[in-house]
């Protein structure tokens, strides 16, 4: 990667990706989600040609970072960067997408790239609600949570179990590389930032698709304080949603 | 005809993408449109260029918007349940102002419908089905040599206007054999994708470019400072479209008393019907409109002013009969025999030459 040292912790500004101070609600983790994209893309030297395709949802405010952006309908984003990786093999193409966008409204679509083995890079950003609709039930809001759509608190009666996608991308055979992330701490972040990382590794190596999906704090929807939100995540999340690498081959088949 | 192939008006999709220089295709099998997806899965790969067998007709229309906005030729094809499925992304697709061709090979409906041929969708792709009235070019080819022609000039416009175009097949010129000259067309230059996304170091200024279909909260396409005036320059994109891009084919019309209206598999018909007439002196004609949307309103209230009536042939139960009514402006009498008129009951049953030639006689 042009010499540099992708190991390298960066804490200053971003040089080249993070021109623009994207819109957010205090606390919302999706924009440290956004900042570490921009990091691993400036380290591996390739924002400058790498292609981001968004969905719709609070995500999507991601999709401020300096590299060339297309924003889709809600949940097309894979088959989105489907057609533009086929068309510029070279490319690298990511797609960042909301729990609704990737999982409910767009899981054909998700499941379509998985089971074609599409040499893309997909970020999940997982908070557990629709975030830009008011908080409402998501496919993988924790059981129990109160939402407006789920206002005694989600059941499994009336809504259902939360879907592990980590979990799920890697039981397809095209994928190279699933794993899930949390930033409650430094440490949590620079793990985080090392699945981003070999994520993209992957999909410059041909491997197979890679996924990451990261959980991310809604302090606003969760009507919780940011410290609070953490606690949260760690309480009633990651039980549900475990840490870790749950595939990382190195050729997808 | 030194080119001259003998072959269906499905596969001419195929070959009149490749003349266009199209890049890719992703679409999805449906009934009867299935040989234009083989035709790209045989011939598309082995050129260097891209297939895609998408999971559903939701993810191909989306297929085409990442496609078309990294600045590719890109186009689909479906049948008409696939076509409503189609209808958010190509809201979007306008919306982004992305280039892109869908060939629409219609089938009978309502719902599953049937497999077999019609012209029932006339109203859903002029009209557009998705939210936000945006407007589809509609272009009606007649003969499996016009799929091939037209097709081309579909990809032409698209990249003109930064508009979805849509080539309106149906089952009997999908399936129909006939010879086909396949002779790439010269519609003259175009101008360069640069706001298409391809990477921000490849770009000529290397300045990001961010394609999306909301222009309200971002900035909208083409530099426009705002919203409403985004929206007012796509009301005028439209009227320019209006303005110079209407096509039709006038048949035995100088002298007409009675002027069938009539598009698609209907106009071939009608054609035969019309010759049939001619030859016992009746003055009847034909006009055919080429492109749906825009459609050729003024030509039709130029020979309604003339004391013309119409005849409308279109095999459904009404749907083009409402513009050319619109077109007549209750100056003239408007006629209608569609698919009530069908040889059979079934959805195999066809509006037959002599069927319309009966019309004629009855009402001149």
């Amino acid at each position: 990667m042009n010499g540099r040292s992708v190991n390298k912790i960066r804490v200053g500004a971003l040089q080249r990706t993070l021109t623009m101070i994207p819109p957010g609600c205090p606390g919302c983790q999706h924009l440290t989600i956004g900042r570490i994209i921009g990091e691993v893309l400036e380290d591996l030297d390739i924002d400058g040609k790498a292609i981001a395709v968004t969905g719709i949802g609070d995500h999507s405010t991601i999709g401020v970072l300096n590299v060339d952006t297309i924003q889709g309908s809600h949940g097309g984003a894979t088959d989105m960067a489907t057609a533009i990786k086929r068309l510029l093999p070279d490319t690298p193409v990511y797609t960042v997408q909301g729990d609704g966008d990737c999982l409910a409204i767009g899981a054909g679509s998700f499941l379509g790239a998985l089971s074609r083995g599409e040499l893309i890079t997909i970020i999940l950003c997982n908070n557990g609600n629709y975030g830009s609709t008011g908080g409402q039930l998501a496919p993988t809001t924790p059981m129990g949570q109160k939402t407006p759509t789920t206002p005694q608190g989600r059941s499994a009666a009336s809504g259902g179990y939360p879907i592990g996608a980590a979990e799920l991308a890697a039981t397809f055979r095209g994928v190279a590389y699933s794993a899930r992330g949390a930033l409650l701490d430094p440490r949590g972040y620079q793990r985080t930032k090392g699945m981003v990382r070999k994520a993209f590794q992957k999909q410059i190596a041909a491997a197979g698709l890679s996924f990451v999906e990261i959980l991310s704090a809604c302090p606003a929807n969760w009507h919780l304080s940011p410290v609070e939100s953490l606690k949260w995540i760690e309480e009633q999340m990651i039980p549900e949603f475990p840490l870790g690498e749950f595939k990382n081959v190195e050729r997808a088949g | 005809m030194a080119n001259g192939r003998l072959m269906q008006g499905n596969e001419a999709v195929g070959w009149g993408a490749l003349n266009a220089g199209c890049d890719g295709f992703f679409g999805y099998p449906i009934t009867p449109q299935n040989e234009v997806p083989e035709w790209f899965a045989r011939e598309f790969p082995s050129r260097g260029k891209v297939f895609v067998q998408s999971p559903s007709e939701t993810a191909a229309i989306m297929m085409l918007y990442g496609g078309a906005g990294a600045g590719f030729r890109v186009m689909t094809s479906t049948s008409s349940p696939g076509w409503g499925l189609m209808q958010e992304g190509m809201s979007h697709l306008a919306a982004a102002e992305l280039p892109c061709v869908i060939v629409l090979v219609q089938r009978g409906g309502p719902g599953q419908g049937s497999i077999r041929h019609a012209q029932m969708d006339y109203r859903c792709v002029t009209r557009t089905g998705g939210g936000g009235g945006y407007r589809n070019i509609v272009l009606a080819p007649a003969s499996v040599q016009e799929v091939h022609d037209l097709v081309q000039l579909a990809f032409h416009l698209a990249d003109k206007y930064r508009n979805p175009v849509v080539v309106l097949s149906d089952g009997i010129l999908g399936l129909i054999g006939e010879t086909v000259d396949l002779k790439p067309l010269d519609f003259g230059p175009l101008p360069d994708k640069d706001w298409a996304v391809r990477g921000r170091d490849r770009q000529k200024d290397v300045v990001r470019r961010y394609v999306h279909s909301c222009p309200s909260t971002a900035p909208p396409p083409c530099g426009y400072p705002d919203y409403v005036s985004w929206l007012e320059h796509t009301g005028h994109k439209y009227q320019a479209i209006e303005d110079s891009e209407i096509r039709y084919e006038a048949y035995e019309s100088e002298d007409a008393d009675l002027l069938l209206v009539a598009y698609g598999y209907a106009s071939r018909v009608s054609k035969e019907a019309i010759m049939a007439a001619r030859a016992e002196g009746i003055r009847v004609g034909l006009v055919r409109p080429i492109t749906l949307w825009p459609f050729p309103f003024q030509v039709l209230r130029d020979k309604a002013g003339r004391g013309c009536s119409f005849l409308v042939v279109e095999d459904s139960l009404g749907q083009m009969v409402e513009d050319v009514r619109t077109a007549a402006g209750g100056e003239a009498p408007v006629h209608f025999l569609g698919l009530l008129s069908r040889h059979l009951p079934t959805d195999g049953g066809m509006i037959l030459p002599d069927r319309v030639y009966e019309e004629i006689r009855r009402l001149v």
